[in-house]
């Protein structure tokens, strides 16, 4: 295995994932078919297909976030305190490292 | 998810996760008594759920969209039972603050993606070890199910809880593995691929801490970062 080998393959697949996201989503751009909110989350569906069968939840969420874009800030902040942590740790170890 | 399932089934797979959680908590008090070189690591660990878990990321097989499970670095590094404990803490965050998963259905999520997709992970990567496959061919493939086999879990939780009319139970789980697994496969080679880049990094910066939790031995080691020279 050569030294960036494994970079390259990451960045490989990450494109082919970007480039059949796009390519996807153009066909879907283009039918005008409405049934599905377009790349709506599975467990989304998941409910649609449990209430189908004429089931309804007995629990409410205990809080919910006031609005999507709250939600986003929230997931924005889960993500972005765990790369600060990933981050801080691998540097930590690179600069050890180097003074060793 | 919040009171998609049935009472009885939460009440069900809360009884099922508590020992792994709770055995889990005992290794974790262990860790932190007497192995504290190894914590950095695990907060690593434990972050890339976090931040794995949070994103929600397109399938271009079924036009939806999924979280990965980031779960298989920490499975592969501290095994199921730690991992468990951290799939807890990530879905209460989530619970709690987002409305993401649920309370009620806390103990089938913990299952699914702290105990079903970590114990997979774990026993796979074992497995590569054992029959010296290269590592991060194992890791890839270790990673990518443990996210994968927490959405089939999760299939299998709802279509015991909701059997179909026609085809009861398999008929269900076809169904719900057709609505959750299917787009997952996009996500788990992606997830797969990230977390075995991660780990040629934690080779690099710290094979003792590797050695020590007998993740790697010292000869794969040498041998892995005398292949990256």
């Amino acid at each position: 295995m050569r030294r960036y080998t494994l970079e390259i393959i990451t960045v490989i697949v990450i494109l082919v994932f970007t480039g059949l996201f796009i390519n996807e989503n153009a066909q879907i751009a283009a039918s005008t078919q409405t049934g599905n909110t377009p790349w709506g989350g599975t467990d989304d569906r998941a409910a649609q297909a449990i209430q189908a069968t004429g089931y309804e939840p007995w629990m409410n969420p205990v809080w919910q976030p006031p609005g999507s874009e709250i939600a986003t800030l929230l997931f924005c902040l889960q993500a972005s305190i765990g790369s600060l942590v990933i981050g801080y740790f691998f540097g930590y170890y690179r600069g050890k490292q180097s003074r060793d | 998810m919040e009171g998609f399932l049935p009472p009885f089934w939460c009440v069900f797979w809360f009884a099922v996760s508590l020992p792994f959680v709770a055995y889990g908590c005992y290794r974790l008090d262990r860790l932190v008594r007497e192995e504290r070189e190894t914590l950095p690591l695990l907060a690593v660990a434990g972050a890339f759920v976090f931040v794995l878990s949070s994103l929600k990321l397109p399938s271009v097989v079924t036009g939806s969209s999924s979280h990965p499970t980031g779960t298989g670095l920490s499975a592969i590094l501290f095994g199921p039972f730690l991992t468990s404990v951290i799939g807890l803490i990530v879905l209460l965050f989530q619970a709690l603050l987002l409305a993401h998963g649920g309370l009620s259905t806390l103990g089938a999520n913990v299952f699914s993606m702290g105990i079903a997709g970590p114990f997979v992970a774990y026993g796979i990567y074992r497995c590569g070890k054992a029959i010296r496959l290269n590592t991060f061919v194992t890791i890839f493939v270790a990673a990518a199910m443990a996210d994968l086999v927490t959405y089939l879990v999760t299939s299998l939780q709802l279509a015991l809880a909701f059997p179909a009319q026609s085809g009861g139970i398999v008929g269900a789980f076809v169904g719900f593995a057709l609505i959750f697994a299917v787009t997952q496969v996009p996500l788990a080679i992606v997830e797969g691929v990230i977390i075995a880049l991660t780990f040629k990094y934690i080779i690099q910066s710290r094979p003792d801490i590797l050695v020590r939790l007998d993740v790697l031995s010292q000869e794969q080691v040498t041998k892995i970062r005398e292949a990256f020279k």
